[in-house]
């Protein structure tokens, strides 16, 4: 017995990765879904704060990720957007992160399409500019002689949407959704703090933790962290809008579900061929 | 002078970064300088496209470690820009095509990988050893258990103390490191300000 106690800490890493590869592919082959129970936390605030904000109001929306990270940052990009426009407020984006842009451009067509919202009048898409927080300071004092331009080439000084705008303070809300730097830290040191705007943001679960002194302080109004941050949006987000199309982080949650209790599986397992081992060292004394 | 000049413009640099906040004569200074940070940051992304090549021809002529992997990234470099240059960017072109069904999946993927080594890493390293250890455990055990929906279904309890954990102890760490990482940001920048820190030069010094 102790010896095949001993062996679970020696169990093949193949064998873990085949178990983790099921552990994953199953729920979502199988479409097993879990409920989504909403409870107070930084995404409950992320999606409060955004419904305080009044019709015709403007966002920035920053894309600050690439494809790496797009299954957790991807759905929230979309669940925030089909907000935003259902409530009428009008989304200026941008991105922080060369790949971002087109990201961001894909979840807002999207979107639009499927509302029926018009580019340049409810949303444009400002597109990249290297600088990360050098880049935010100077949109502190004119956006138009730093996005010139938007993604498609087109001149922001003829659209519509950007008639009020000229500066960061002229937003209502900045959300960042963030994989890294530059990100949400830029966003909170260099626009929130400086011109007193409020930020939102979302980011990947690994990174989460990092952001909470942000929200302690109320430097960030709300934060999504990693695919439960997203599910969670969709979900609110899907609350009393008939025939809403199903995200692709509310699905994946029953997945993410399994494997969490596979890797406690793995950790109890050798931790209890940790804890036999020492046993029998103790004993051989 | 190789000396000299670089520490003089950092230092007057610097100091016009710091005094726009306080003198407002400095501050339409200060806006050209983060201009010109903007323009060489832009060029500085055609050097590193530039360099990329340069290694990888390098690897290639001198048949370094793993060079066989160096024509795959110049081919898939090279195709990108000859795309994006001729055929445009937009939705439908070629480009958005490659960088929507290969780019994104291979990111995505890569990404993904983690969850596996993540697995095997926690099976062979995380031992309740003491129990500070064991502590950390139980902790991690029940933020695993509160950021998925079982948690909450096992217990209700489970996500308010994994929200408790985080908005509390995690909170309390997170504020240490960056309070910390803050003021040693603070102290490098003024040792380079000042001249005192040059590794930033290269050994010029």
């Amino acid at each position: 017995m102790s010896t095949f106690v001993e062996k679970l800490g020696s169990i093949d890493r193949r064998i873990i990765f085949i178990v983790m590869a099921l552990a994953v592919i199953l729920p979502l082959a199988f479409r097993m879904s879990l409920p989504i129970k909403i409870g107070e936390g930084p995404s409950k605030d992320m999606y409060d704060a955004v419904e305080a904000l009044p019709n015709g109001s403007t966002v920035l929306l920053s894309f600050d990720y690439d494809p790496s990270t797009m299954p957790e940052l991807q759905p929230m990009a979309i669940a925030m957007a089909q907000q935003l426009m259902t409530k009428d407020i009008k989304i200026v984006s941008l991105a922080l992160w060369p790949m971002g842009v087109s990201l961001g451009n894909e979840a807002l067509i999207s979107v639009s399409d499927s509302l029926g919202k018009e580019e340049y009048l409810d949303w444009v898409n400002l597109g990249y500019k290297t600088g990360g927080g050098v880049l935010i300071v100077r949109m502190g004092s004119d956006i138009k002689s730093v996005f010139p331009v938007d993604y498609d080439g087109n001149s922001v000084d003829e659209m519509p949407i950007m008639d009020n705008i000229n500066k960061l303070s002229d937003f209502d809300m900045i959300i960042s959704l963030s994989a890294g730097d530059p990100g949400i830290p830029s966003w909170v040191m260099m626009a929130g703090d400086r011109y007193d705007i409020p930020i939102g943001g979302g980011c990947t679960a690994v990174s989460a933790p990092q952001f909470y002194p942000y929200l302690g302080t109320g430097q960030l109004v709300g934060l999504l962290g990693g695919l439960k941050g997203a599910a969670d949006y969709e979900t609110m987000v899907r609350v009393g809008v008939e025939d809403a199309p199903a995200g692709t982080a509310t699905p994946g949650m029953a997945a993410q579900s399994v494997a969490h209790l596979v890797i406690m599986l793995f950790i109890i397992l050798g931790n209890i061929s940790y804890l036999a081992g020492k046993k029998k060292k103790r004993g051989a004394k | 002078m190789r000396l000299v000049i670089p520490l003089a413009i950092t230092f007057v640099a610097g100091m016009i970064m710091i005094l726009q906040f306080f003198v407002p004569a400095t501050q339409s200074v200060g806006e050209s300088l983060q201009e010109w940070y903007m323009i060489v940051a832009s060029a500085a992304i055609f050097l590193g496209a530039i360099n990329l090549l340069n290694v990888h021809v390098h690897k290639i002529r001198f048949k370094a470690p793993n060079w066989k992997y160096s024509p795959v990234t110049i081919a898939g470099f090279s195709v990108m820009i000859i795309t994006g240059i001729f055929f445009g960017i937009e939705p439908g072109k070629p480009f958005d095509y490659m960088f929507t069904q290969m780019m994104v999946p291979m990111g995505a993927t890569m990404f993904s990988l983690l969850a596996f080594f993540v697995a095997s890493a926690a099976f062979r390293a995380f031992r309740a050893s003491n129990w500070r250890a064991t502590l950390l455990l139980l902790s991690a055990f029940i933020v695993m258990l509160g950021r998925v929906p079982i948690g909450g279904m096992i217990s209700p309890k489970i996500p308010l103390i994994s929200e408790w954990i985080m908005q509390v102890p995690n909170l309390a760490g997170q504020r240490a490191v960056m309070i910390g990482a803050a003021m040693g940001m603070v102290a490098t920048s003024l040792r380079m300000i000042f001249g005192i820190e040059r590794s930033y030069l290269g050994g010029a010094d």
